[in-house]
């Protein structure tokens, strides 16, 4: 195997890895503090995506200068993140969490159905393009072959991100409010913690997460209906390999992921269809709990 | 023998006798309203299995994709006879579910659940680059024969539905006795306590492996059936995870309490979803999901915990009669 298709492997696999961990990373933090396995997280993702394609197309309609995209890109990150975070966790899982897991997740799953058709009747079935601040940031060289710098700068927001969240988690007050309910959340109540104002706050940050993912990558994809149904599985394979509800295995899950499908993908593409997920079943055969999640007492 | 000739099998009877009775006055669409319910029922009865032993998975489509693909072989192969096929569709599901389940019964919760999913996600995956068997477009289906007897146009869906009938009953029916039986009974012991059943004597991974191996023949079954039923098969709408997503819908639609409310659950279900599509086919998704969430939030045992509540609710109010009249005494 020769330098140069390492090189577009490990480059192309880093690009996807960070895509991956964008996506994943919200669906984590949700599942570590709530245990919600949240598959509305694809609609969120997908409407962050929607969102921030219409509105740059509003924007160069407008003539507005083509970096207005990053800006648009952040905030209706956030304003869906406060709207879709506070509506399904206060209108829908409130009601949920002393019920059966898998009835939790079967509601997100409805009120995934519900979203997508939201979506659908918002900006109705025809793709969105939001090329400008892909076209700003233009092309580099590496070892001769050309890559988008809208999607190195990717790889660079997931670290960020990774680092934002891991310091929030392990250096803050609200980090450390946060590990207590995680680790066991009557005895956090009985403590005096606002477990309620703990478990909205992190559904608001989740959901802020998986719109951001759809937000940031609407400019390299085609806005069409059906992404979110195609992320929420990749999601759930990272998470799931990465070890559920861990920052870190999120992040190497979604590495591992990456450059594996990258591998295929270069190497033998008729395996890139199904290579994740058969790394999801092995790591589930070998280590249910994920690479990276403590192993756990059974409880009798 | 009175112990088995119990109400659940004298309803299915019943719905089995008004069901051939019905055949003969049903407008083609309603057939197939029927078949793909049924279909789907049997599916959900695997799952109820399953979900009595406190597992759920989310990769059913794995079998009823399986079993359907059988049929698409079993084609290309020559072979179009209807019991064939679904000898071969049953046959292939079952050894699936056979071996996977060495592996499966050793996961719980959230686990079984994902791991299943991952494999029906293989599949997918394996079958969209499978080009004889037409990837991602799929493959269409010809019309089965019935024991080397091929029906005609206008009668086709008729004879059809009488065997997919008989088989729903037959399967129902060994279902219901399954789970009456020490063996099923077991389902509910091993979801309140793994580790008394293992005190008592009993394997509980070897309970869960059988349970799983049934589901899978259910499953596999329902495939064959929608396969000549639709007449096409293809990944996105025989293995994709949502189609397993449908799969626990009706089991919540219906609730765990009786085999036969899963027939009832899937048909509302598929009513559900085609006037839905036909009336507002922009917001049908909304529809199938809202109606699934009021179901979560109203009606936590399914529909069958109507007809719980409504006894209840007789007996209560005859105890407050009886309590009445001897007050007044």
């Amino acid at each position: 195997m020769d330098f140069e298709l390492l090189l577009v492997i490990l480059i192309d696999g880093l690009v996807y890895s960070s895509y991956l961990f964008l996506v994943a990373v919200g669906l984590t933090v949700i599942f570590g503090v709530q245990k919600v396995l949240n598959v509305t997280h694809g609609a969120f993702y997908a409407f962050g995506a929607y969102l921030t394609a219409f509105l740059i197309g509003l924007a160069a309609n407008g003539g507005w200068p083509d970096s207005a995209g990053f800006l648009i890109i952040l905030v209706s990150a956030i304003f869906l993140g406060i709207v879709l975070g506070v509506i399904i966790e206060r209108g829908l899982l409130k009601f949920l969490y002393d019920r059966d897991e898998h009835i939790v997740v079967l509601a997100t799953f409805a009120a995934f159905l519900v979203l997508e058709d939201a979506i659908l009747l918002i900006w109705g079935t025809d793709p969105y393009l939001a090329f400008q601040p892909l076209a700003l940031l233009g092309n580099s060289e590496i070892a001769g072959l050309i890559f988008d710098n809208y999607a190195l700068t990717m790889i660079a927001l997931s670290f960020v991100i990774a680092f934002v969240l891991w310091y929030g988690l392990n250096r803050t007050q609200f980090g450390k409010v946060l590990l207590a309910v995680i680790f066991d959340r009557e005895v956090s109540m009985a403590m005096g913690i606002n477990v309620t104002k703990v478990f909205l706050i992190t559904f608001i940050i989740g959901t802020f997460l998986g719109a951001l993912g759809g937000a940031y990558h609407a400019p390299i994809i085609s806005v069409q209906p059906g992404i979110g149904v195609e992320v929420i599985v990749l999601a759930f394979a990272v998470v799931v390999i990465g070890g559920m509800g861990s920052i870190p295995g999120a992040l190497i899950g979604a590495i591992v992921v990456g450059i594996s499908r990258a591998a295929a993908v270069h190497i033998l593409p008729e395996v890139e269809l199904f290579v994740i997920y058969t790394i999801m079943a092995l790591v589930l055969i070998i280590r249910p709990e994920g690479l990276f999640a403590p192993i756990k007492a059974r409880k009798i | 023998m009175t112990r088995l000739m119990d109400k659940t099998f004298w309803g299915l009877t019943l719905g089995l006798v008004a069901l051939f009775a019905l055949n003969f006055f049903l407008e083609e669409w309603m057939r197939t309203i029927g078949l793909q319910s049924l279909s789907r029922g049997l599916v959900a009865i695997g799952l109820l299995i399953l979900w009595r032993a406190g597992l759920v998975s989310f990769g059913h489509a794995l079998f009823f994709g399986f079993g359907a693909y059988t049929v698409a072989m079993l084609q290309i192969a020559g072979v179009r006879d209807i019991f064939l096929l679904m000898i071969g569709g049953i046959f292939t599901a079952g050894m699936l579910a056979f071996l996977l389940g060495f592996l499966l019964r050793q996961y719980r919760a959230i686990f079984f659940a994902l791991l299943n999913m991952a494999f029906s996600m293989i599949l997918y995956g394996v079958l969209a680059k499978i080009e004889s068997l037409g990837s991602t477009d799929g493959i269409g289906i010809e019309r089965a024969t019935f024991l080397g007897i091929q029906p005609g146009d206008d009668n086709y869906r008729f004879v059809l539905f009488i065997f997919a009938i008989g088989f729903a009953y037959i399967s129902a029916v060994c279902a219901h006795w399954y789970l009456k039986s020490t063996l099923g009974m077991m389902t509910m012991a091993v979801r309140e306590n793994e580790i008394r059943v293992e005190y008592l004597g009993y394997s509980a991974e070897k309970a869960i492996h059988s349970k799983y191996i049934i589901s899978g023949l259910l499953a596999g079954a329902g495939g064959v059936i929608m396969a000549v039923t639709v007449g096409h098969v293809d990944p996105d709408s025989m293995v994709y995870w949502p189609v397993s997503g449908d799969f626990v819908f009706i089991t919540i639609l219906a609730g765990t309490g009786n085999v036969s409310a899963t027939f009832i659950g899937a048909l509302v279900y598929e009513l559900l979803r085609t006037y839905a599509f036909e009336f507002a086919p922009e917001i049908w998704q909304l529809i199938l999901g809202g109606s699934l969430l009021l179901i979560i939030m109203f009606l936590p045992d399914g529909l069958w915990s109507i007809r719980s509540e409504w006894r209840n609710r007789r007996a209560l109010r005859a105890a407050n009669r009886a309590q009445a009249t001897t007050g007044t005494e």
